[in-house]
């Protein structure tokens, strides 16, 4: 996939101006929060289950090499075929491979990140393949050409007069006058739609949520029941999976399930959760004839060794943006990329290289909920921190801001200069915004006050209180 | 060297040079322990309650997921039970199964209306139905093992997905349904597929909303046989 990551502010900027967006974003993000928290609060044992995540995670990581082989010797005696793809190109080609052996005109494809990733649909498609999302979300997004703006609610930006609009434009050979008005009609019309495509096809693509080196199974989870039907119907079932997806037993993956469902919907769990090994049994009257796992490096085994490897243990929840400020402001496109949000703000700059994606670790308040929220606890805003590190030693860091930045750190370095001036500055500020108690216009920042404004400062300073403290001064 | 295993090669050996280490004997041992070992998972409260107490979950998860939840004495009642329920919903009396032994064991010659079309699912089925080889209290989870006996289709492709549950296979949590499954297919071996089914399908794609029946069922009947 094309990054417009580089874009990100005149990104933002229109979308905080799209009326449409906002609309759609106001309507569904909150409610996956609060749903999250009523989740949590119903599992007394959630905080211990985030650290026991954290571990098996780590445990995983540390031995990846080992367990990766052990999986791909458990799927293969299931009489899986595993491949391993270091780059994006690898894997397209792979996968490209197995659809023309397997003599394949249509493709159904249960949703995967990952295969947005690599830019799948696009080289399926140049090969003279029919791809079909399945997943509704994953299809309006794709019948509009658009790419996901949420990792598990890709079409959070769409409101329901749109859906509806393109599939009477889409949608040909139906009744013009057909009524769209409730949601549960435009769902059964896109399920009657893509029933005929699961029935037809000849190749189902499903991403994991887990592989399990136990068993050499994939799992993933859905509530459509749209991964089952890719993955059951086709001759040919494909499962495209990063390499980071490895959990050791099915006991691990018990303890991620129990985080999963609950961190992204709020959800006890998934309506379903599936768990695949190898292809249809002797004797087994349905399920695919063969079997393959792609498995995608695509730059992850080069975080292994930094301070990035902790972004690794990511389950792909989404609940650090549902929770974070900015992503709820300007949605998923803004990001430019494939995953948005804060793990996108960290994961990207680490896949596509921090100078194409240098404004999104900049795109956080540093506000803190994100690791907050994380089930794997990975910490976000620390992560960010160190791109914004390496943007600067890079000299990636715009002229002015290095600056202003230079002229901080000369007066933060000077604790009297530094005192002096704050000593000053802040009665004058504290009477100029009296009246309201916060600026709404500043002179040389008008930018960053477009769009908030900025508390007036209140009573002492802080040094000055701590002295009163230390020399017993009551308050 | 193949062009497969020259993209193997340099997969493992990124990510040996990542961590910094190597294939060691000690390493190994590591993984084979955990794997041969699974460390004593950390079991929630709700996932370890008495017996009684487990069937007021299952029943509980599954009605707040829109599932229809029955009872019934004996296994001897099932047949009765599903009849009542297709007729009460409208819809017609025949379902799809597969070989499942318990399932051809029932005492179907009460119900003469009922038809039984055997094999995996169709297109146009209307009614599927299965025997589930464990259902998990903690979040009312039904756990479906694929074969000749219960093929996976009839588990989506039917608008309607009746399952019969035998008290005995309830556990309280995940763990236990992988005991089951371990005791029927063997330590480190797995069915086709294991499926994990809490309620009807349903997607929010749609501005937020919840609507029923995306891909797969827009109904889910679970019958649950006392004896």
């Amino acid at each position: 996939m094309r990054s417009t990551s580089p874009a990100f502010k005149a990104n933002a900027r229109a979308a905080l101006a799209d009326a449409q967006l906002q609309r759609a974003l106001s309507e569904v993000a909150p409610g996956l929060a609060a749903r999250r928290s009523a989740a949590r609060a119903g599992l007394p044992e959630f905080e211990a289950l985030r650290e026991r995540g954290r571990a098996i995670k780590d445990h995983t990581l540390a031995h990846l090499d080992l367990y990766l082989e052990e999986f791909e010797r458990k799927a293969t005696e299931a009489g899986s075929r595993v491949h391993f793809a270091p780059t994006a190109e690898d894997a397209r080609q792979i996968i490209a491979a197995i659809c023309r052996e397997a003599g394949a005109r249509i493709v159904t494809k249960g949703k995967s990140m990952i295969s947005e990733e690599v830019g799948l649909n696009a080289h399926l498609e140049g090969a003279g393949l029919e791809v079909v999302e399945t997943d509704l979300g994953e299809y309006l997004i794709q019948i509009r050409g658009e790419t996901p703006s949420h990792i598990i609610a890709p079409a959070i930006h769409l409101t329901q007069d749109q859906v509806e609009a393109d599939f009477r434009r889409l949608h040909k050979g139906l009744r013009k006058d057909r009524v769209l008005i409730e949601p549960t009609q435009l769902v059964a019309e896109a399920r009657q739609i893509l029933r005929d495509k699961f029935l037809s096809a000849d190749v189902g693509i499903t991403g994991a949520n887990f592989l399990i080196a136990e068993t050499g199974s994939s799992v993933i989870v859905t509530n459509e029941g749209n991964g089952d039907l890719t993955q059951s119907l086709p001759r040919v079932h494909i499962v495209l999976a990063s390499i980071e997806k490895m959990v050791p037993t099915l006991e691990d993956a018990d303890t991620l399930i129990r985080l999963l469902a609950r961190s992204a919907t709020g959800q006890e769990i998934s309506t379903y959760t599936t768990f695949s090994t190898g292809p249809r049994r002797a004797g087994d009257p349905d399920g695919p004839e063969a079997c393959h796992v792609v498995i995608l490096d695509n730059g992850r085994s080069e975080l292994l060794g930094t301070a990035f490897r902790e972004v690794l243990r990511c389950i792909r929840c989404g609940a650090c943006m549902n929770h974070c400020p900015v992503y709820t402001a300007i949605g998923g496109h803004a990001y430019g990329w494939v995953y948005p949000g804060p793990i996108g703000s960290v994961l990207t700059p680490a896949l596509i290289g921090v100078h194409s994606a240098a404004h999104l670790p900049n795109a956080s308040t540093f506000c803190g909920r994100c690791e907050e929220v994380c089930p794997m606890k990975i910490p976000l805003p620390g992560l960010m921190r160190h791109w914004r590190e390496e943007e600067f030693s890079a000299g990636d860091t715009p002229l002015l801001y290095r600056l202003g930045l230079k002229a901080w750190a000369s007066i933060a370095r000077r604790p009297r200069v530094y005192h002096a001036l704050v000593r000053t500055l802040m009665p004058v500020l504290g009477a100029l915004g009296r009246r309201t108690g916060a600026f709404r216009h500043l002179p040389l920042a008008r930018g960053w006050t477009k769009h908030r404004d900025l508390a007036a400062p209140q009573g002492r300073t802080f040094q000055a209180l701590w002295a009163d403290h230390k020399a017993g001064v009551p308050r | 060297m193949t062009e497969a295993e020259r993209r193997r090669e340099a997969v493992i050996a990124r990510i040996r040079l990542g961590l910094g280490t190597y294939d060691s004997a000690a390493r190994r041992s590591a993984v084979a322990r955990r794997i041969a070992t699974p460390e004593a998972p950390l079991v929630p409260e709700r996932a370890r309650r008495p017996a009684d107490e487990r069937r007021r979950q299952l029943r509980t998860f599954l009605e707040g997921q829109s599932a229809t939840f029955l009872e019934v004495e004996r296994a001897g009642d099932v047949p009765a039970a599903i009849a009542r329920f297709l007729r009460s919903s409208n819809l017609p009396l025949r379902v799809r199964v597969g070989d499942d032994s318990y399932l051809r064991s029932l005492a179907w010659q009460a119900e003469p209306a009922l038809e039984r079309l055997s094999g995996p699912a169709r297109g146009d089925d209307e009614v599927g139905l299965s025997h589930a080889t464990a259902a998990v209290a903690e979040t009312g989870t039904l756990v479906m093992a694929s074969g000749p006996d219960n093929p996976v289709t009839l588990n989506f492709l039917p608008e309607t997905h009746i399952v019969v549950v035998e008290e005995k296979v309830l556990v309280g949590g995940y763990e236990g349904a992988w005991e089951r499954i371990r005791a029927r297919f063997g330590r480190r071996a797995m069915p086709r597929t294991v499926n994990f089914v809490s309620g009807p399908s349903r997607t929010a794609d749609i501005g937020g909303q919840l609507v029923m029946g995306a891909h797969g069922p827009r109904r889910l009947c679970v019958i649950l046989v006392r004896d």
